[in-house]
């Protein structure tokens, strides 16, 4: 049977003294792109950092694949994106590539590949640092699609790009969720939310809608996301 | 550790240092410069070179290793490749142990050139083996790096490694006995001294200038390597995979 790609159950993580997430808890099934959508300082990458285990959990569990976050047999499952490019500046796109591809213990070959998924074959000898924000943060991404991985954490991928090229990642990212890894993305973007399988809206370190992008704006009687948004956040202003 | 993920990190941070040029040729030509400043300084009193050349060939690979390691490893923590690496298959002794193998062929060839310079240009007096000089060089070397790698963890800014150097590094430099021999010194010095890792290093240097016997150069280069062995062991725990 197949398991859960990704389990969180009452996560709880305080940051700087703050509780930057509030008893977070969802699953996250393989075959599908799900968006994480909120404002700036919500909690996204920290939610992010935690499914990658990288991040110290106040309490609560995380679960990728049945197995704590971070252990080890996880860690050459998962891609992982940082939200600032990380990758080295003084160093080729196929440099960089090269040395992710050898500590992942992936075949050579996949760097071509991968390089050309981002569309930065025209770069691939040009050093990192004499790139653009967007082509940057492409390397970035390239890195994270090597050795085909079963769970894609994705932070704010798409950030600077223009739309076609945003349209051919998305793309993307629906062809390797197809293949049977969960890809989870997040943006603070609202017009990027019809293009996920499922939404997860966050605010304040908590969920406050998980759902399909249509039956959200059905739910709240919006016709975009960034009105339901309001609506939902106004909803909640209400009730307290 | 993995040492095809190792091996992986020392050959990256080479290529690295070989695309940064200005940094690449600080490395190896500033020592010969520096040695050739101070044989330049005592061109009327050889005797003199004779004692502070070892130490100071001690000292270069020493000092520039520290700075070079802690400033490029804070500089991949605060750029998010080590969150990167550390949440994948990477031990923390792996990324420690490429960085400091990567550094070390750095030194060799960084003393090599100094070493050569050194004894055959500038005529520096040494009755032990050359090529042991270029052995503790290395030692030293190792020993900068392991240290750098160490107080990286605890800068949170390039600007504060940097820092680090007037207090770890300085000291060492006053106690090494290079300035003041260390049985010379007061006795609550000279028992510090005898706990930093940088008097051995002076100590081998010196050494090997005066005797041709090279029993106590080895005694001492191990125990440089240990310093460097805890200092790396250090390193490795306080590099966290998770952090707050
Ligand atoms: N290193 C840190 N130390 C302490 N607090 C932090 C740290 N990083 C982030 N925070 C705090 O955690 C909260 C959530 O930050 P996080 O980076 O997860 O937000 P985000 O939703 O990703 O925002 P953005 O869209 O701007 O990237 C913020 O309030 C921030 O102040
Ligand atoms: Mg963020």
């Amino acid at each position: 049977m197949m398991k859960n790609a990704v389990e969180v159950a009452d996560l709880v993580v305080r940051r700087g003294g703050r509780e930057v997430l509030r008893s977070i808890g969802f699953t996250i099934e393989r075959g599908s792109v799900t968006g994480l959508l909120g404002p700036s300082g919500c909690g996204k990458s920290t939610l992010m950092r935690s499914l990658v285990g990288v991040q110290q959990l106040t309490s609560g569990t995380v679960k990728a694949f049945g197995e704590e976050a971070g252990a080890k047999a996880l860690r050459s499952r998962i891609g992982y994106v940082t939200q600032a490019a990380s990758v080295y500046d003084d160093l080729t796109v196929t440099e960089n590539l090269n040395f992710f591809a050898k500590v992942l213990g992936v075949n050579k070959g996949e760097v071509a590949e991968a390089i050309d998924a981002v569309d930065l074959r025209s770069h691939a000898d040009v050093v990192v640092g004499q790139l653009s924000g967007g082509q940057r943060s492409r390397a970035s991404l390239a890195v994270a699609l090597l050795g085909d991985p079963d769970l894609l954490v994705l932070d704010e991928p798409t950030v600077g790009l223009d739309p076609v090229l945003r349209r051919d990642l998305w793309e993307l990212f629906h062809r390797i969720a197809a293949r049977g890894a969960a890809v989870f993305v997040s943006s603070h973007v609202m017009d990027e939310a019809d293009r996920c399988d499922r939404l997860m809206l966050m605010r304040d370190g908590v969920i406050i809608a998980d759902d399909t992008p249509l039956r959200i704006c059905e739910k709240t009687r919006t016709d975009d996301i960034e009105s339901a948004f309001l609506a939902l956040v106004e909803g909640a202003g209400d009730q307290s | 550790m993995n040492p095809r993920i190792t091996f992986a990190v020392a050959t990256r941070v080479l290529t690295q240092v070989r695309r940064d040029h200005r940094t690449a040729a600080m490395l190896l030509v500033l020592p010969c410069l520096l040695m050739t400043l101070l044989w330049w300084m005592f061109e009327e009193s050889g005797a003199v070179f004779d004692r502070l050349g070892p130490g100071l060939l001690a000292m270069f690979p020493f000092i520039i290793m520290f700075l070079v390691t802690s400033v490029t490893t804070l500089r991949e923590r605060s750029s998010g490749t080590l969150e990167r690496l550390l949440a994948m298959p990477m031990g923390k002794l792996d990324f420690l142990v490429g960085y400091a193998i990567a550094f070390g062929v750095v030194a060799a060839v960084q003393s090599a050139l100094a070493v050569a310079l050194s004894v055959g240009l500038l005529d520096l007096d040494v009755q032990g083996p050359v090529w042991l000089l270029t052995v503790v060089a290395i030692a030293d070397a190792v020993l900068g790096s392991a240290l750098g790698l160490f107080v990286s963890a605890f800068a949170t800014t390039e600007f504060q490694a940097v820092q680090f150097m007037p207090a770890f590094v300085v000291p060492q430099i006053l106690l090494c006995g290079l300035f003041v021999p260390r049985d010379q010194m007061p006795t609550v010095l000279e028992k510090i001294s005898d706990v930093l890792p940088l008097s051995y290093a002076t100590d081998a240097m010196q050494t090997l200038t005066r005797t041709a016997a090279t029993g106590d150069v080895w005694q001492d280069v191990l125990v440089v390597a240990a310093f460097a062995i805890a200092a790396l062991g250090l390193g490795a725990a306080t590099l966290r995979r998770r952090t707050p």
